[in-house]
């Protein structure tokens, strides 16, 4: 095997390898370290470097508009994380918990839509949809957002979920009936316990995906329904200030703890 | 106890239809350490995922204990699976495993507890209660896979060549074990296994399966010493088959030799049989002995305890002979040597040909 192994195609053996790495990650990086740096800046400029401070988190803790974007984009991708964790479990189980059937990829296509359709397809069409309904009812809450974001969530649940589901010893589950189990406990006790890293993970990546999602949210929103993505957009078209880079850069620490979580949780266990 | 009637199971349909067994009966008795025993595909772990109710037969009926249970669901049937990877939960701990069964059948925590104790201390598993299954070697593992499966004290244990997974010195180890439960708890036992010397060891009865058929049922005595046709005889242990005659009450050998064999008033006079007889029946004297069959050493194997010498008789035929070792561990039989050959009275089974 030693022997084979050596002569075994391996791309860090190409030449360049080192260099074409390193510029792939500046490019990836630098844009993000610099817009981490000048959310520090002293000065009312994002170009220009007027010495270290805090102050801009300050700022931004206490703008109301800033507050109530958090607020109220929390709101929504809670509970579109929820919904969309709740219906990709669901989704996750009724396609995999079968033999092969007829229609299997259409099925499969279909859940994953989001992913295909590009956004701004689905943002135009939720606009439409979702005005006709407006000027029905009268009613313009938070609903429509969190619909929407549950929606467009479902494939990153999905995803997780069942690749966890595909991995799991069938066995077990027969094992649970042999001993006596009803197939409700036997879902309870042994298939949602195993299953459990799975939808936390998909939870999370659908957390994170509502949390910054700004094509959708920016037309299906109502008058005052700003998330801080969307905030964060507007305050572009006016005088930029980094603020924007203090609010981007916390968005960003929990993104990247959400994101470590999922890998870590993803990771254990085969 | 358990009563097979006509059970067939077909998997797939139309052109892809697999006859995976075919009209099978078979009675289990209480208490008995059945073995089902088959090469791989022969229908023996489908017929005991059918007794587990893990599925169902296409036609026929099972019973237990006079219930029929033939589309029961398996959490209803007072029967118990070792599964041949064990199954066990790996989010519980070795005592969770093994209360899980207790639990679904609603017993008090009392009563649960005691059980359990009593579970961890008949497979010797007391010191290792708390840990994840995921945390303890095969051969622990298949203990507690045991003991849960016999926890809920089944009317019938099902395992499913739960030994496979070990390596040899445990797997004897295991043989006993399992002999040793088996008699403790009076509990009935069907075992699915490929090993004939396991099925040998261990079981009261065996089932030798081919094909989704049982040939024979016998203790293994009977299996061994009486196979009823030349797959069994194969299978069990290894055997020297050679074609003859009838001749009278005796056969006549290709070779030309006369020899006593087993009944052969089932077929006419001059009907050509497979006579079978054990390498350890064959015995070894000087060429030109009274009543011995010609015959030539070809090869001597040396396997420790005993020497198989492989011999050629006079039409060519193979015949294998297995001889103890004597202490110097010489046969004293070179190659080409000329000799006799003589069966032990009885040794000499007439099979269909």
């Amino acid at each position: 095997m030693a022997e084979f192994g050596r002569r075994k195609f391996s791309a860090t053996a190409l030449p360049g390898f080192s260099t074409v790495a390193a510029i792939t990650f500046i490019v990836l990086y630098a844009p993000i370290v610099t817009l981490v740096i000048y959310s520090f800046n002293a000065s009312d400029s994002v170009a220009l470097w007027g010495g270290f401070s805090a102050k801009w988190y300050g700022i931004a803790w206490q703008n109301t508009h800033v507050q109530e974007a958090t607020i109220r984009s929390i709101i929504i991708a809670v509970s579109a994380s929820a919904i969309a964790t709740t219906v990709a479990t669901m989704a996750a189980l009724g396609t995999t918990r079968r033999g092969k059937y007829s229609g299997q990829t259409l099925i499969y296509i279909m859940i994953n839509q989001p992913l295909m359709v590009p956004e701004i397809v689905t943002a135009v069409a939720l606009l439409i949809f979702f005005a006709s309904i407006k000027v029905a009812t009268g009613y313009t809450g938070l609903i429509y957002l969190i619909v929407a974001h549950s929606a467009f969530c479902v494939p990153f649940a999905y995803l997780p979920i069942r690749a966890r589901l595909e991995g799991m010893d069938l066995t077990l589950e027969t094992a649970a009936a042999d001993l006596y189990s009803t197939p409700f406990r036997t879902f309870r006790r042994v298939t949602l316990p195993l299953l459990a890293p799975g939808i936390a993970a998909g939870a999370m990546l659908a957390f994170v995906i509502s949390l910054d999602d700004v094509v959708i949210t920016e037309f299906v929103k109502s008058a005052g329904q700003d998330t801080l993505p969307t905030y964060m957009l507007g305050q572009l078209r006016r005088a930029v200030t980094p603020e924007v880079n203090a609010i981007a850069t916390a968005l960003l620490c929990l993104t990247v703890l959400l994101l470590t979580l999922f890998f870590l949780l993803t990771r254990k266990r085969g | 106890m358990i009563e097979i009637s006509k059970v067939s199971k077909v998997f797939g349909s139309g052109d892809a239809a697999v006859a995976a067994l075919k009209d099978v009966d078979a009675t289990i008795q209480e208490n008995e350490f059945f073995t089902l025993l088959g090469p791989s595909g022969c229908g023996k772990t489908t017929l005991l995922r059918l007794i587990a109710g893990f599925d169902h037969p296409t036609g026929g009926t099972i019973r237990l204990a006079g219930d029929d249970i033939t589309y029961l669901p398996p959490n209803k049937r007072p029967v118990n699976t070792v599964f041949q990877n064990y199954a066990l939960f790996p989010h519980m701990t070795v005592a969770g495993n093994i209360a899980f069964g207790l639990e679904m059948l609603g017993q008090s925590k009392t009563q649960i507890a005691e059980t359990v104790d009593k579970m961890l201390d008949l497979v010797q598993m007391q010191a290792l209660r708390n840990r994840y299954t995921t945390e303890i070697s095969g051969g622990q593992q298949q203990r507690v896979a045991l003991a849960r499966a016999l926890a809920p004290q089944p009317k019938v244990l099902l395992l499913d060549e739960p030994l496979s997974a070990l390596d040899l010195k445990l797997r004897k180890e295991m043989q006993i074990e399992l002999k040793r439960l088996q008699s403790e708890t009076g509990i009935t036992f069907v075992f699915v296994t490929h090993d004939q010397e396991e099925a040998l060891t261990m079981s009261d009865r065996i089932a030798v399966m081919r094909d989704g058929h049982i040939l024979q049922v016998g203790s293994p005595r009977d299996i061994y010493n009486h196979p009823v046709d030349r797959f069994v005889a194969d299978f069990i242990g290894e055997t020297n088959f050679l074609t003859a005659r009838v001749a009278g009450k005796k056969v006549k050998l290709t070779s030309g030799d006369v020899i006593a064999a087993g009944d052969v008033s089932r077929h006419g006079e001059g009907a050509e049989v497979t006579v079978a007889v054990r390498p350890e029946q064959v015995r070894i004297g000087e060429a030109g002995a009274k009543g011995g069959i010609a015959a030539t050493v070809n090869q001597t194997v040396y396997f420790g305890t005993d020497t198989h010498i492989h011999l050629k008789l006079g039409d060519g035929s193979d015949l294998v002979a297995r001889l103890q070792s004597p202490p110097s561990g010489e046969s004293g039989l070179s190659q080409g040597a000329a000799v006799s050959v003589q069966f032990t009275d009885g040794a000499v089974q007439v099979l269909e040909s």
